[in-house]
């Protein structure tokens, strides 16, 4: 008995994409697992790719997250990111080409000097990557990243901060509620105050902006 | 995570014995099983990935069902059992999992287990999604125990880890297993394998027939241009086609998509279906052209006139290596519909997509964004990032001993560094420059001794992690003490398998059951191989450790010193060291030769230390000629406690 032939079903074409990059350590994996998971909690399919490995020993990480109604692909085809998250300015600059035309940037403002820079192997500054974006991305928002951490008490904060960032922009249907509601359902609890106030500085950051 | 998905779908379908090694992307099954263990699930770190296919082979002969996990690397190492248990035979369903590495990403090469499938003619069932790969590993399962054969069940990396919405149902403990009941079956002969090898053979077209029908294997439109791909490819197709579509309404409707979930055998019934349907085909695949060959192959078995083009990596039409992108694909789409619509177009005479891995120039923007190109013709410098060891890592303490001990007591260029895998393969990079050679598990040991047999003018250092020695660094010593091979052996013993994300190993004293054992001792192994010359020291204490190298340069035979101290992922570091800015004279010598990502050059040229990342290990401590970092003295880095 022959399979029979099924019409051909195409994936959600409103899928709402966001890629996270920055350096390993930074926490991108938590942040994209918590913005998959907060729209899982509103009924909607996600899908999600990361660096898992060799590259996280301080090398360049991404991560994919994809949110609809059914999504094909775990991975954001270039130029199909409706919002990038930087958690530094080089990497932002180096997947910028996933950005669409017209999308958001919310980018860290302190840069993670590579080894290669430190020896002077490389070149690289992130100030002249920061300018670089603001000029090349007009929806271009910066994040104290230094700020928000020293605030809040902790450098390992820095992932939940660009996931209240991310809710504020609004470009994901996400809202700080949700966020927090997958932080509460996942994180141990007295690690909770914490990190709902970088989310709320995260998010403060674009609203005073005036996203 | 596509790994729990599948390790959920292994205890759904009641495995009750799971062994593995770690290596990515696969370890994440055998430790969500652990960590989901029902009770009555007996899951091991194995030493290494025979030991594992052997201990669920075992498993397997007495009904139970078993898995065992690995990578692609991995599955060369199980390939002896694996290659004889294809010829007796299971009774409970065995699964072996194998995760493999388009790119590769973190693997040494790019490996297609759908061939080592067909090769051991063991049926293959394939992963394109968490979801159906949750559904996958089910079916595994049943056809594995159905068909008294094991089964391999194939992932790969964007499947392996990527994350999706997934329903598993409550978990309850396995049923018990019949138990193993004697029989001459169970006991490879030359006259068996003779018989056993017939029904290998001919049981081929039955599974193939069967799998024709298997609901993974899918066949979708009716278009005249054919598509075949499976696993990612899949989903990359799906996307494509949606971009193509939004772009050209009802162009969806020219094509029609096979899937192929089982590559071995492959389901040629299907395959018959596809290729008469369509007048012409291309083929969307990592790794190798495996299902391109496949219907390569039954078109000319057909041997009908009107045959229909394949294309696929055999015509260049697809990147010979590397990952797919939908890029990629949506590009080649594009350019065969304009083709099958004759319509000329420049872009149809170059080869499609020549990038792999890279988001390179190769890949264009589906839609107008921001190229690539704008980037690289105005932008500034962005960084580069290559993965390096972590900050306070002690690699970095051993890998700086051994070259400081070596700079003084032999010319330059005779010491040769044979590194392993591991995180410590990172001790290639600038400014340790400490890896030599490369190759495989425990390979650094043996090709060691095989450098000095050629070559007695250099004097030949292997370098390999504790659980990399306890997987395949034993026979290398052995070999080594028994063949009268002149090397120093460097284990960088951190207490964990750190690369793969920390799974416990034999040395560590617990098990993956959450069991305190025994640990099995490094230094009474090399003892007992008989080792004459055995050193144990803290490679955070620089001093020592390079005495201890320059003793052991100054002795002849296998001597081997074992860096003790744990990898810096296990527990908080207590302090963190700091730079006196005002004694610093900005000499850079602490950047200069260790590479410590923590430590940076500030705009005056003074070593700044980042408190984020330094763990306080003192390295850079003393290396300082003016003792300016931090108030510790050389060899505080151990007091730091877990």
């Amino acid at each position: 008995m022959r399979n029979q032939t099924t019409t051909l079903q195409l994936g959600d074409p409103m899928v709402k994409s966001c890629l996270l990059c920055g350096v390993g350590g930074q926490g991108t994996v938590l942040a994209s697992r918590i913005i998959a998971a907060a729209a899982m909690d509103n009924g909607l399919s996600a899908k999600t790719a990361e660096t898992i490995g060799m590259a996280q020993r301080g090398g360049s990480v991404v991560s994919h997250v994809r949110i609809g109604k059914s999504v094909a692909s775990p991975m954001i085809p270039m130029g199909g990111a409706d919002v990038l998250l930087g958690f530094e300015p080089g990497e932002a600059a180096a997947s910028l080409p996933y950005l669409k035309a017209g999308g958001t940037l919310i980018v860290c403002r302190q840069e993670v000097t590579p080894v290669t820079a430190a020896l002077g192997i490389s070149g690289y500054r992130g100030g002249d990557c920061l300018d670089y974006l603001l000029e090349q991305v007009p929806k271009c928002y910066i994040i104290d990243g230094e700020e928000i951490c020293k605030a809040c008490g902790s450098p390992k904060v820095l992932n939940v901060a660009f996931v209240g960032a991310l809710c504020a922009s609004g470009q994901m249907d996400l809202t700080l509620e949700d966020a927090q509601r997958a932080l509460r359902a996942r994180m141990k609890p007295q690690l909770l105050d914490m990190n709902f106030k970088a989310l709320e500085l995260g998010a403060a950051a674009i609203t005073r902006a005036g996203k | 995570m596509g790994n729990e998905a599948i390790a959920a779908g292994a205890l759904a379908a009641g495995v009750q014995v799971v062994a593995g090694y770690p290596g990515t992307p696969s370890s994440e099954v055998l430790e969500t099983i652990a960590k989901r263990n029902p009770g009555g699930v007996h899951v091991e770190w194995s030493v290494n990935e025979k030991a594992g296919a052997e201990v669920a082979a075992g498993a397997a002969y007495s009904g139970a069902r078993s898995m065992v996990t690995m990578k692609q690397m991995g599955l060369n190492v199980a390939s002896d059992p694996i290659m004889c248990v294809n010829y007796i035979g299971v009774k409970g369903g065995m699964v072996i999992y194998v995760a493999d590495d388009p790119g590769p990403i973190s693997s040494q090469t790019e490996q297609d287990t759908r061939h080592f499938g067909k090769y051991a003619r063991i049926p293959v069932f394939d992963c394109d999604s968490p979801e159906q790969a949750f559904q996958a590993v089910q079916d595994a399962f049943a056809f594995s125990e159905a068909h008294g054969t094991p089964v391999i069940l194939r992932s790969t990396t964007r499947v392996c880890h990527a994350c999706a919405n997934v329903d598993v149902p409550e978990i309850k403990p396995p049923a018990p297993a019949e138990g193993f009941v004697k029989d001459s079956k169970w006991v490879i002969f030359p006259g068996l394998s003779y018989r056993n090898k017939q029904k290998l053979v001919s049981r081929e077209k039955e599974f193939a027939a069967e799998f024709s029908s298997y609901q993974g294997n899918t066949l979708e439109g009716s278009g005249p241009i054919g598509i075949a791909c499976g696993g990612i490819s899949y989903a990359y197709v799906k996307e494509a086609l949606s971009i193509l579509e939004a772009q050209d309404a009802g162009i969806s409707r020219r094509f029609t998509v096979l899937k192929i979930a089982t590559p071995y055998p492959f389901p040629n019934q299907l395959a018959d279906a596809f290729l008469d349907g369509v007048e012409q085909a291309v083929v969307f695949e990592e790794l190798d052209p495996y299902i391109e060959d496949a219907l390569i192959y039954e078109q000319g078995r057909r041997g009908k006139s009107g045959q229909v083009t394949i294309e696929g990596k055999r015509t260049q039409t697809v990147p010979a290596a590397g990952e797919l992108t939908v890029a990629t694909v949506t590009d080649i789409l594009r350019q065969l519909v304009f083709v099958a619509q004759d319509a000329p177009t420049a872009a149809a005479d170059a080869p499609a997509g020549s990038d792999g891995a890279s988001a390179g120039s190769g890949d264009a923007p589906v839609e107008p964004g921001h190229a690539p190109t704008d980037k690289a013709a105005a932008g500034p410098d962005l960084p580069v990032r290559p993965p390096v060891l972590c900050a306070g890592c002690p690699h970095r303490g051993s890998f700086y001993a051994v070259k400081a001990a070596v700079s003084k007591a032999l010319p330059s260029g005779q010491a040769v560094y044979h590194g392993d895998i591991g995180c410590y393969t990172l001790g290639n990079a600038a400014p340790l420059n400490m890896v030599d050679t490369c190759l495989c598990m425990g390979a650094g040991i043996t090709m060691a001794q095989g450098m000095n047999h050629a070559d007695k003018n250099t004097l030949n250092f292997a370098f390999v992690g504790d659980s990399t020695f306890f997987a395949s660094g034993i026979t290398g010593t052995v070999n080594a003490v028994y063949n009268q091979a002149d090397m120093i052996l460097c284990v960088l013993d951190n207490s964990t398998t750190a690369m793969t994300g920390h799974q416990p190993h034999p040395g560590m004293g617990i098990t993956m059951m959450g069991k305190k054992v025994d640990p099995v001792d490094i230094v009474k192994v090399l003892e007992g191989i008989g080792v004459p010359w055995i050193r144990v020291v803290d490679p955070l204490d620089l001093e020592a450790s390079v005495n201890t190298v320059t003793e052991a340069i100054g002795q002849s035979g296998v001597r081997a010193i074992i860096f003790k101290s744990p990898c810096i992922a296990l527990f908080k570091p207590s302090r963190v060291c700091s730079v006196d800015p005002d004694s610093c004279i900005g000499c850079r010598r602490c950047i200069r030769e260790i590479g410590c990502p923590a430590l940076s050059p500030d705009s005056s040229g003074k070593a700044v230390i980042d408190p984020a990342l330094c763990t306080g290990c003192g390295l850079c401590g003393q290396l300082c000629p003016v003792s300016c970092i931090g108030t510790d003295r050389p060899g505080a880095g151990k007091e730091v406690s877990r």
